[in-house]
């Protein structure tokens, strides 16, 4: 049953261009994700994934809770390496160079790749001080260069009209949906390749949560975006494509309208039904 | 206990504990004031002993504070209390005391936050939890050692390269002080680095940045209340620490902050005076008291000065 499934998740891969190509013949590819497994030391979290992303549109990941969505995303900027025990096997392809970024300096591969986390988690230091902290890291230090693109982040994170007279004040005296848009600039501004979020809105309230759905759906103009989310009305709303995980399994991938309106598999009808999760 | 009731007992029309609920409610009242009481006593004795040391403190000063101007006593630069011609300039010795001090942070400052930043950032757990144990057993280790240990291996090591060192000096107690005090610095800096929130590390990482740099930009300035709580309690035990410099920084009161000279710190002066056979009512006598108060006035700011940073550092996040 389990391999008669894989089996068929491949077939399905092997037919895509969906979901790539099939919504716009200009889409490219930016990373694939190659039978990809994971282990949390003995336990194993991902079992042979595959995923294609497509560039500059907003794929969401949902399932649900430990199905392995989160630990496949902190795949993509290696964020495992961090703590000991844990193992890779399999490939994350990065394109267009074509770079298995799982053997990539975990390092090199984080400053290309920008995250945002569930909970806001600012530096304690300035407001100007946490856009920059990415910046300065790659060398960027001089006043000009740094001044234009704090700000270029600061808008493209529609935070800058609320902070520009307070840019030398405590990032701890934002609100806590001011201070998320806050670590999406700072993920920004070093014009990452792909940025990753983690649930990026179940720590905050419906207002702060539309203010940031709202920037997203802007936001895959100029970077690819892979959000996890357990809401699946904000995949819905915000991604192009979704992919549907399950016991560290992806069980379904598709454009999101279609994945949502007309599920292929019997589980992902269930979850999005909410009939179980 | 006499008997057990149980919910069958009870169903089949019994009382509650055998008819006597009042007098168990009596009983048990009774018994939780007499804990209350107790536990009471146990923590206001504790408050009791601490106020009547200052109290004494206080009230055996005020009669050399009669007779020594406090102007005197805190701008003399002469200690010289079994004189014919007394004088009473406490910064001789508060002069030694901090000289001895500041060697003890300048060993343990560095040493401690480079030990911290290993444990907390760098080490794996098996490494951690085998060093923990090891610094908790070098505090373990009795002052007087360590006072041997400045006296007769480390002063001699230093006269090989030092040669102008004398036999007692302030260098050697300062540098074993500062090994002595390093595992207690080094313990709370490492406390307040570890309750770094994980998420303050990762964002860090994110962004591409080294260990090191997630060390130096993120976790460091996120503790520092609580880093530099630890090393103003390190200083404050350094200005208190007495057994040391007992032993191997002599006792000639000299004014000044030369460290290869031997000189009396406010500790020593007690230890030595407290030894001697005083007349009880003497001035000298009373001016163990007056040092006394002086060591008491800066070891508590150093405490109150830890204590409101400490109180930040757990408010921080």
């Amino acid at each position: 049953m389990q391999r008669q499934l894989n089996t068929l998740m491949n077939e399905q891969f092997d037919d895509i261009p969906a979901p790539l190509g099939e919504a716009s013949p200009a889409t490219e590819l930016r990373a694939e994700v190659r039978n990809l497994d994971f282990w949390y030391g003995d336990t194993q979290a991902l079992k042979g994934v595959n995923l294609r992303v497509a560039d500059r549109k907003v794929t969401a990941m949902i399932g649900p809770s430990g199905c392995g969505k989160s630990t496949l995303l902190r795949c993509f900027n290696r964020m495992h390496d961090l703590y000991p025990g844990n193992s890779y096997g399999g490939e994350i392809r990065l394109f267009p160079e074509d770079r298995n970024l799982i053997e990539m300096d975990p390092g090199l591969v984080r400053l290309r790749i920008g995250m945002v986390f569930q909970k806001p988690n600012p530096f304690p230091k300035s407001i100007f001080e946490n856009v920059a902290a990415g910046l300065r890291v790659r060398g960027i230090n001089a006043k000009k260069p740094l001044d234009e693109r704090v700000e270029q982040a600061l808008q493209g994170a529609a935070l800058w009209d609320e902070v520009k007279d307070r840019l030398q004040e405590s990032a701890y005296g934002l609100s806590g949906g001011q201070q998320q848009r806050l670590c999406i600039a700072r993920a920004l501004a070093p014009q990452p390749d792909i940025l990753l979020l983690d649930e990026p809105t179940s720590a905050l309230d419906p207002i702060a949560t539309a203010k940031i759905e709202d920037l997203l759906t802007k936001l895959h103009k100029s970077v690819t975006v892979i959000i996890v989310t357990h809401n699946m009305q904000q995949a819905a709303r915000i991604s192009n494509y979704t992919a549907y995980m399950h016991m560290g399994k992806l069980v379904e991938y598709g454009v999101t309208d279609d994945l949502f309106t007309a599920p292929r598999e019997q589980m992902t009808s269930d979850y999005i039904t909410g009939r179980f999760g | 206990m006499t008997s057990i009731t149980t919910s069958a007992d009870r169903d089949s029309g019994m009382p509650l504990y055998g008819g006597a609920d009042a007098r168990f409610l009596r009983r048990r009242a009774l018994w939780n004031r007499v804990a209350s009481y107790l536990l009471f006593l146990a923590a206001a004795a504790s408050v009791l002993v601490t106020v009547g040391i200052v109290y004494v403190l206080i009230r055996d000063s005020l009669p050399f504070f009669a007779k020594v101007s406090l102007l005197e006593f805190l701008t003399d630069t002469q200690w010289t209390p079994v004189f014919e011609n007394a004088r009473f300039g406490v910064m001789t010795l508060v002069s030694a005391t901090l000289t001895v001090a500041g060697i003890a942070l300048a060993v343990a400052i560095p040493a401690g936050l480079g030990l911290a930043i290993y444990l907390s950032e760098y080490a794996r757990p098996t490494v951690r939890e085998a060093v923990k144990p090891l610094l908790e057993l070098l505090e373990g280790v009795p002052t007087v050692v360590y006072g041997f240990f400045a006296l007769l291996f480390v002063t001699p090591l230093l006269q090989t390269f030092i040669p102008g060192l004398s036999g007692f000096n302030l260098l050697a107690p300062g540098l074993v002080m500062g090994i002595m005090i390093l595992p207690y610095t080094a313990s709370v800096s490492e406390d307040a680095m570890r309750a770094v929130p994980m998420g303050l590390r990762e964002a860090g990482y994110a962004l591409g940045y080294s260990r090191f740099r997630v060390a130096a930009k993120v976790v460091i300035p996120a503790a520092l209340s609580g880093i530099t709580a630890a090393f103003i309690l390190g200083m404050s035990r350094a200005v208190g620490e007495t057994m040391v410099v007992a032993i191997a920084a002599g006792q000639n009161p000299n004014f000044g902050f030369n460290p290869l000279e031997g000189a009396s710190t406010i500790t020593a002066y007690i230890v030595q005076m407290a030894m001697g056979d005083l007349p009880h009512d003497s001035i000298a006598y009373h001016s163990v008291f007056a040092a006394g108060l002086a060591l008491f006035v800066i070891t508590l700011s150093f405490n109150l000065v830890g204590f409101f940073l400490r109180r930040r550092f757990r408010e921080v996040y």
